[in-house]
């Protein structure tokens, strides 16, 4: 499903060169729930970049479903992150023009689907997160909970390989997270493979898999 | 969809969405409405200058290669060409004119009686030339107002017995003065006399017509009736050179090229403040690529492709070019009614939307869009999906 061998990423800021991945060796099967933890500037945010095809790795190869992910071009990489990955944010990344529908209807549109499969996926995938009600409402008229089951729900309309989380609990409060949390185990029991990337431990501890991060450098941590 | 997608950002911010299109409405504005009072303007003066002997056909022979045109022959025309209903000679001769005491130089026409209607002469008091004029050569006369005023003392001289070049002629009826270029410049008097008796009185008048005029029948058009002509002649002298035949208008050609010249001025200085108004899209189009660099992530986060961002933004630049082209057309309209009911008193003048230059302005509004949008749409398609995301937050 995943596979990174080797994979280096290097910064250069200023006259420093920063090594955000230093030959990162990472391999996740189908189904799978994995989280990656450490600390703030530990390579995590590169990391769920090159994982993501937000951002291309300067040596090692990445796999994504079999296939080489250097060798695409841009419009190449906007296809996969548009069919094969979901993205899940901090700060949701939700569209404030948009209502909660159209947010999620976004990618389908990208994708070409047709008009009426569209407004069935959408309602479909609101209606899995439980905002089947508020799917007119702007995103300033929800709660930050339901701003995240939004987006959640916008990463799962396209049905794609994998579900990429970034601190997707970091702006919630303790309640909130768990909810969301709870949606996440659902989404693994369902069958969708998840990466979930996080500073914090007791959130990284609901996978099944934990992989630490530090310096560029992944570790697994048996669960 | 991209376009209701444009067209939410648009209205999303209207009072800046507005004053972007301010520049484009005011350039459309005097676009279409300098254009359109100019050709307006033209149109109605054209109209009246087309009363000036627009549709003479004029033919002169410069040799006749031994088949010389005679009156028969005009009249024969007449009858076998449906596109032709009306000829005329045009001989003149300058004699002394005679009246009583008075006398002045005049210029004599010989012509036939369809020369009032191919010159568009308006008869005043009793009746002009007659066919069996021409056929019996009969001394009578057709004075112009200004000569029958001039030589005779009133206008009404119907009947009044005048001497031209030493012979006695009746006066039939009295014309309304021909407003030509060449009566202009003359400062003879004019009388109009049956071709048949200019060339017996004469002796610098001769029975074969050298020049003649033509009018076309109604239901054709001066061109029709002009190649009809020209094919008439070539049959006759064998040869392009005998003869020249021109449908030219003096007025309506000095027009067209004062009215083009001015047309293509104002539409030069309009353009331009498009242009300007061009620039203005552009600037906000930047200023709202930079704003929405987060929402151009999250697009491409999700999988919207270069082509997608580039075609969105280029959408909403056209479309708010399109939007200013539309309302300042509109105002357009407005403001060519109202001054088309203040004028109300002139009534030859109708201010009126002139339909090519509202295609010509949205054209340009178009390429303005697409031109000016280029750079900005380009500028957020090439953005970093990263560092787009990033950005501010």
């Amino acid at each position: 499903m995943i596979e990174l061998r080797d994979v280096s990423k290097i910064y250069q800021i200023g006259d420093e060169r920063v090594r955000a991945l230093d030959h990162a060796n990472l391999h996740i099967a189908a189904h799978e729930f994995v989280s990656v933890i450490g600390p703030s500037g530990s390579g995590k945010s590169t990391l769920m970049n090159i994982i993501g095809c937000l951002d291309t790795a300067d040596a090692g190869e990445y796999l994504l479903d079999g296939t080489r992910i250097e060798d695409y071009s841009e419009t190449q990489l906007a296809r996969v992150r548009n069919r094969k990955i979901g993205f899940v944010f901090q700060n949701f990344n939700l569209i404030p023009k948009l209502s909660a529908a159209e947010n999620v209807e976004l990618p389908l549109i990208y994708q070409g689907v047709r008009r009426g499969e569209r407004a069935r996926r959408v309602a479909e995938a609101l209606e899995r997160v439980g905002l089947e009600k508020r799917s007119s409402h702007l995103p300033t008229e929800l709660s930050g909970g339901q701003q995240q089951r939004v987006a959640i729900a916008r990463a799962l309309v396209t049905r794609p390989s994998l579900v990429l989380a970034d601190e997707p609990t970091g702006n919630l409060d303790s309640h909130t997270s768990r909810e969301i949390m709870q949606l996440f185990a659902e989404m693994h029991e369902q069958g969708n493979t998840i990466v979930l990337i996080t500073h914090d431990s007791d959130v990284a501890r609901q996978a099944k898999r934990v992989v630490h991060i530090l310096d560029g450098k992944l570790t697994e941590v048996s669960a | 969809m991209a376009l209701r997608m444009a067209l939410r950002s648009i209205s999303a911010n209207k009072m800046r969405s507005m004053l972007t299109m301010l520049g484009i409405i005011i350039g459309v504005f005097s676009l279409v409405v300098l254009v359109s009072l100019v050709s307006s303007t033209t149109n109605s003066i054209t109209d009246q200058v087309s009363g000036l002997g627009s549709s003479l056909i004029t033919v002169s022979v410069s040799d006749s290669r031994g088949r010389p045109i005679h009156l028969e022959d005009l009249e024969d025309w007449i009858d076998s060409e449906e596109a032709i209903s009306a000829m005329s000679p045009a001989a003149s001769a300058m004699v002394q004119g005679r009246c009583g005491e008075k006398s002045a130089l005049f210029t004599l026409n010989g012509v036939t009686g369809d020369y009032a209607e191919i010159s568009g002469l308006k008869l005043l008091h009793g009746r002009f030339l007659k066919r069996s004029d021409l056929l019996s050569a009969t001394r009578v006369c057709v004075l112009d107002r200004q000569s029958a005023e001039t030589l005779v003392g009133y206008d009404d001289c119907v009947g009044a017995v005048i001497s031209l070049g030493g012979n006695r002629f009746t006066v039939v009826g009295v014309t309304e003065s021909e407003e030509s270029l060449a009566s202009f410049f003359n400062m003879s008097l004019t009388a109009y006399l049956p071709f048949s008796t200019l060339y017996r009185t004469t002796d610098s008048v001769s029975a074969e017509i050298t020049a003649f005029t033509v009018g076309p029948a109604e239901g054709f058009t001066v061109a029709a009736a002009e190649s009809r002509m020209k094919e008439l002649l070539l049959e006759r002298f064998g040869d392009e050179d005998a003869c020249r035949i021109s449908s030219q208008n003096i007025f309506e050609d000095a027009m067209k090229n004062v009215t083009s010249v001015l047309t293509i001025l104002l539409g030069g200085i309009a353009a331009i403040s498009l242009i300007v108004g061009g620039v203005g899209i552009m600037n906000i189009m930047l200023v709202t690529v930079t704003e929405r660099t987060r929402e151009i992530g999250i697009r491409k986060a999700i999988g919207a492709s270069r082509r997608t961002i580039l075609v969105q933004f280029l959408i909403e630049a056209v479309v708010l070019c399109m939007l200013g082209c539309a309302l300042g057309v509109f105002f357009s309209w407005a403001v060519l009614r109202l001054a088309s009911l203040i004028v109300v008193s002139m009534e030859s003048l109708r201010f009126r939307l002139e339909p090519s230059v509202v295609i010509l302005s949205a054209a340009f509004c178009f390429a303005i869009g697409v031109i000016f949008g280029l750079y900005p749409a380009n500028k957020a398609a090439r953005m970093k999906p990263i560092d787009a995301l990033h950005y501010g937050g």
